[in-house]
């Protein structure tokens, strides 16, 4: 019996043709404001619950993917999309307008790449020509769903993260692109290279015993670690054959304990300094009043299709590791005395 | 047996990672939200006091005066929190708002505003005291409970409750 890895190598290597990120108001206010296609200026998006606009968001992120590949929606294969909420609500509701046949995912934060690997699982294998993956979060909606409502007046703890108002989307496809520019806002048009999924490496449940659900980040770095070792392990490579290493949303504690383990396990001090960092921690400015990051699926799934993507068509970045981490917590089970599961998926891309 | 040793591991494991997390996880400043609460505390109580001496002044006797102040706290509250002001004055004084009886009337707006999208029976009646309803459980059986042990203390004092 051969040795179990983690990893998934792609053979035909699928083509990311376009990707589309939707931010709300404070994070279009943040340093990444620039890199996303669309920020919306108002949170409710003009719709009348919260629910509904996030659904609205991954919606648009969703349908102009598919509109920039340049495809009708009756060419797409399939959808995979997931959010944060109960019975995956913004997802199912935003489906079920698209006439796309559609797989649910839920991976809490995780999801971003969980759909994005198990899309180009399906493009890979030829089961689909075209597939679009996604997820989305709304500051609001996981607020009432996981914390307290709105206006209590309370006071969230330092260790507290903000989950994201944002969503990000991606088309996976077979075939590489049809065209080869693309004008960047300075109206400057240049050269874009190809996108692939080179590999993935599905992670595993790590608990450490965290039952604070305001520290996530300590809950969740477990399991980003062992994911990146498994990976390099599996592929052979050190972390300094990336240009990024990008995790989803640990926040600054997390990204600390991240570092630490790291060189901990015998990785390069100054390899992990370079390429190492968390969304968590660039999507908002420290001024924000944040406190210790963003979080939520749409943190990574924004900076993901937003900043990480453009960069590789522009062949800034040539090869990247994003790993999107979750919190597989549900609303009841920390009042049942249980710790918060972790989970990472890695996602490795790189840009020809 | 096997089992058990596996949960005690499990257990000295996490306790080993909380300890190493938590040089890394920010303390809230304990000193600072104290004084925060105790200055905006004892603000919101002078005012109620001042308040309820100028109602008294009226010609109000003192349960009346002190009922009618409660009144005004409340309102100011609830106003302020439909005006979604009363969250940022929470995250500043954190328990100086939450302890007075104005954390009470937030607790009760709060939730009647975020559950109004889903109607007003199932939504607002049913989540209207999803934050007040365990203070208020917990707050009355303790009453209940003193009450009980302070009349049996009677009896057994041999005094006529």
């Amino acid at each position: 019996m051969s040795e179990r890895k983690q990893t998934i190598i792609f053979k035909n290597k699928p083509y990311i043709l376009s990707a589309y990120s939707i931010a709300g108001k404070k994070e279009s206010e943040g340093p990444m404001s620039d890199w996303f296609d669309y920020c919306i200026s108002d949170d409710t998006y003009g719709e009348s619950t919260w629910e509904k606009s996030e659904s609205k968001m991954l919606k648009t992120a969703m349908g102009e993917v598919v509109m920039r590949a340049g495809l009708n929606h009756d060419e797409v294969g399939a959808m995979l999309s997931g959010d944060l909420l109960n019975q995956l609500m913004s997802s199912s509701f935003m489906a079920r307008d698209m006439h796309i046949p559609f797989l649910g995912m839920y991976g809490a934060c995780s999801t971003m790449t969980e759909s994005l690997m198990l899309g180009s699982v399906l493009v890979d294998g030829k089961y689909s020509d075209n597939v679009i993956v996604g997820a989305s979060s709304h500051y609001c909606t996981a607020e009432r769903q996981f914390r307290m409502p709105l206006e209590h007046g309370n006071q969230r703890p330092p260790s507290a993260q903000w989950t994201a108002t944002a969503a990000g989307a991606m088309l996976v496809s077979q075939c590489s692109q049809p065209y080869t520019e693309m004008k960047t806002i300075d109206g400057d048009v240049v050269n874009c290279r190809n996108v692939r999924v080179e590999s993935g490496t599905i992670g595993k449940i790590i608990d450490a015993g965290i039952k604070d659900a305001n520290q996530m980040g300590s809950a969740m770095a477990p399991a980003a670690i062992d994911t990146i070792l498994n990976h390099l392990d599996d592929t052979g490579r050190a972390i300094s054959y990336y240009d990024v290493v990008l995790t989803g949303d640990l926040g600054f504690t997390g990204r600390d304990i991240v570092r630490d383990l790291l060189a901990d396990a015998g990785v390069n001090k100054a390899d992990i300094e370079n390429v190492y960092d968390d969304c968590g921690t660039m999507i908002y400015d420290p001024q924000q009043d944040v406190h210790n990051g963003g979080s939520g699926c749409g943190c990574s799934a924004s900076l993901f299709s937003g900043y990480v993507y453009k960069k590789m068509r522009k062949g800034e970045i040539r090869h990247a590791l994003i790993i999107s981490t979750g919190a597989l917590l549900s609303t009841i089970s920390p009042f049942q005395g249980e710790s918060i599961p972790g989970i990472a998926h890695a996602i490795s891309l790189e840009s020809e | 047996m096997a089992d058990t040793k596996e949960k005690q591991q499990k257990k000295e494991v996490a306790k080993a990672y909380e300890k190493y997390a938590r040089k890394f996880t920010p303390k809230p400043k304990y000193f600072m939200n104290s004084l925060k609460a105790f200055i905006t505390g004892g603000m919101i109580c002078a005012a109620a006091l001042l308040l309820e001496n100028i109602i008294s002044g009226y010609g109000a006797d003192d349960k009346t005066a002190g009922t009618y102040s409660v009144i005004v706290l409340v309102m100011l509250a609830q106003l302020l929190t439909g005006l979604g002001w009363f969250d940022t004055i929470g995250k500043f004084a954190g328990a100086g708002v939450i302890v007075p009886i104005t954390g009470f009337a937030n607790s009760m707006v709060a939730p009647a505003i975020e559950y109004k999208k889903e109607g007003i029976v199932l939504g607002v009646g049913a989540k209207l005291f999803s934050l007040a309803g365990p203070v208020l459980v917990s707050g009355i059986t303790v009453s209940m409970i003193i009450g009980i042990i302070y009349w049996i203390m009677g009896i057994a004092g041999g005094q006529h409750v």
